[in-house]
């Protein structure tokens, strides 16, 4: 199966990437913008055969490895 | 005295800090391998500057999960002198050695060039040695923008624990004096006890006369004067 975990900074960390991204949609004639945030997504392949717990184990990971809870939230979905 | 400089895979600034240490301070001094497990025998550990494993995911998040690291943390936890220079401080940070983290540079540019450093510490070793005027010491990153939330920062404040800011330039400079819009103009950290430290600017980049300064070597030397008084 595939796992896609998606990083994004937290919402009151400062977002200089995002903001970049913001200044140059905001020249290119695109009303209504409101805000841009710059993530990262990490695709995961797992065995079918995961054995019990791989949620929690991808949970940990999660907060372990891909993302830095101090600037960062994760979430994760089972892709179809 | 034994100083160890860990080496990482993409570690840049291993040998300038062995250089500043053994060659300019005439330290014992060795490299220390990150597949190495024991810390034994050091009285300072650094932990130098470059893109650790590419820097892939986060800056110092990989290096963290190396051997090395988990014989750094029972070595700073035995309240073993560790100074993290650069990507250093980002390992410290994400290995949980030190509060917070760093981030993109608000100007979204690499930075590379002397800063002035002021002390911003009361604490006596620190003082003794560096005094109140500014120090020029070199910075060269792109990822310096130290982060913490509000009780943290106060944590910091409340302990004395913000060891280095940058400080304004003369008007006659345009850019201002925090390179990376780091909050509150942090550049360097301790923990409580003092004993770990994170800084962005790189001492070991400023010990020899064809340095932008000398102004390296007071640092490097309290460094070691507090690895001493162990």
């Amino acid at each position: 199966m595939k796992i896609i975990v998606t990083v994004t900074p937290k919402k009151n960390v400062l977002d200089p990437q995002g903001a970049a991204v913001q200044h140059a949609l905001e020249s290119q004639d695109f009303p209504g913008l409101k805000a841009v945030h710059v993530g990262k997504i990490i695709e995961l392949e797992i065995d079918e055969q995961g054995g019990a717990g791989w949620e929690e184990r991808i949970d940990r990971i999660c907060r372990d490895l891909l993302s830095n809870p101090v600037i960062e939230d994760y979430r994760w979905e089972k892709a179809s | 005295m034994k100083v160890g400089v860990l080496q990482f895979p993409g570690s840049n600034c291993d040998q300038d800090s062995l250089h500043a240490f053994a060659t300019v301070l005439g330290v014992p001094a060795r490299l220390v391998w990150h597949k190495e497990e024991s810390l034994e025998g050091l009285d300072l550990v650094v932990v130098p500057g470059g893109f650790s494993y590419g820097d892939y995911l986060r800056c110092g998040a990989i290096a963290r999960f190396s051997p090395v690291m988990k014989a750094l943390k029972a070595y700073a936890g035995a309240g073993g002198m560790v100074v993290g220079i650069c990507n250093g401080f980002q390992i410290l940070c994400e290995a949980g050695l030190l509060p917070g983290a760093l981030i993109r540079n608000d100007c979204l540019e690499f930075r590379c060039e002397t800063v002035n450093l002021t002390l911003a510490a009361r604490r006596e070793a620190w003082q003794a040695s560096l005094g109140a005027n500014p120090l020029r010491i070199p910075v060269a990153h792109g990822e310096g923008n130290y982060r913490i939330d509000e009780a943290g920062l106060a944590e910091l404040e409340a302990n004395d624990q913000i060891l280095f800011r940058y400080a304004d330039r003369p008007a006659a400079i345009e850019r201002r004096g925090n390179p990376n819009g780091s909050l509150s103009d942090i550049a360097g950290i301790c923990n409580r006890e003092g004993t770990v430290i994170g800084m962005m600017p790189h001492p070991e980049r400023a010990v020899e006369s064809f340095h932008p300064s000398r102004d390296g070597l007071p640092i490097l030397q309290t460094l070691l004067k507090l690895a001493g008084h162990r």
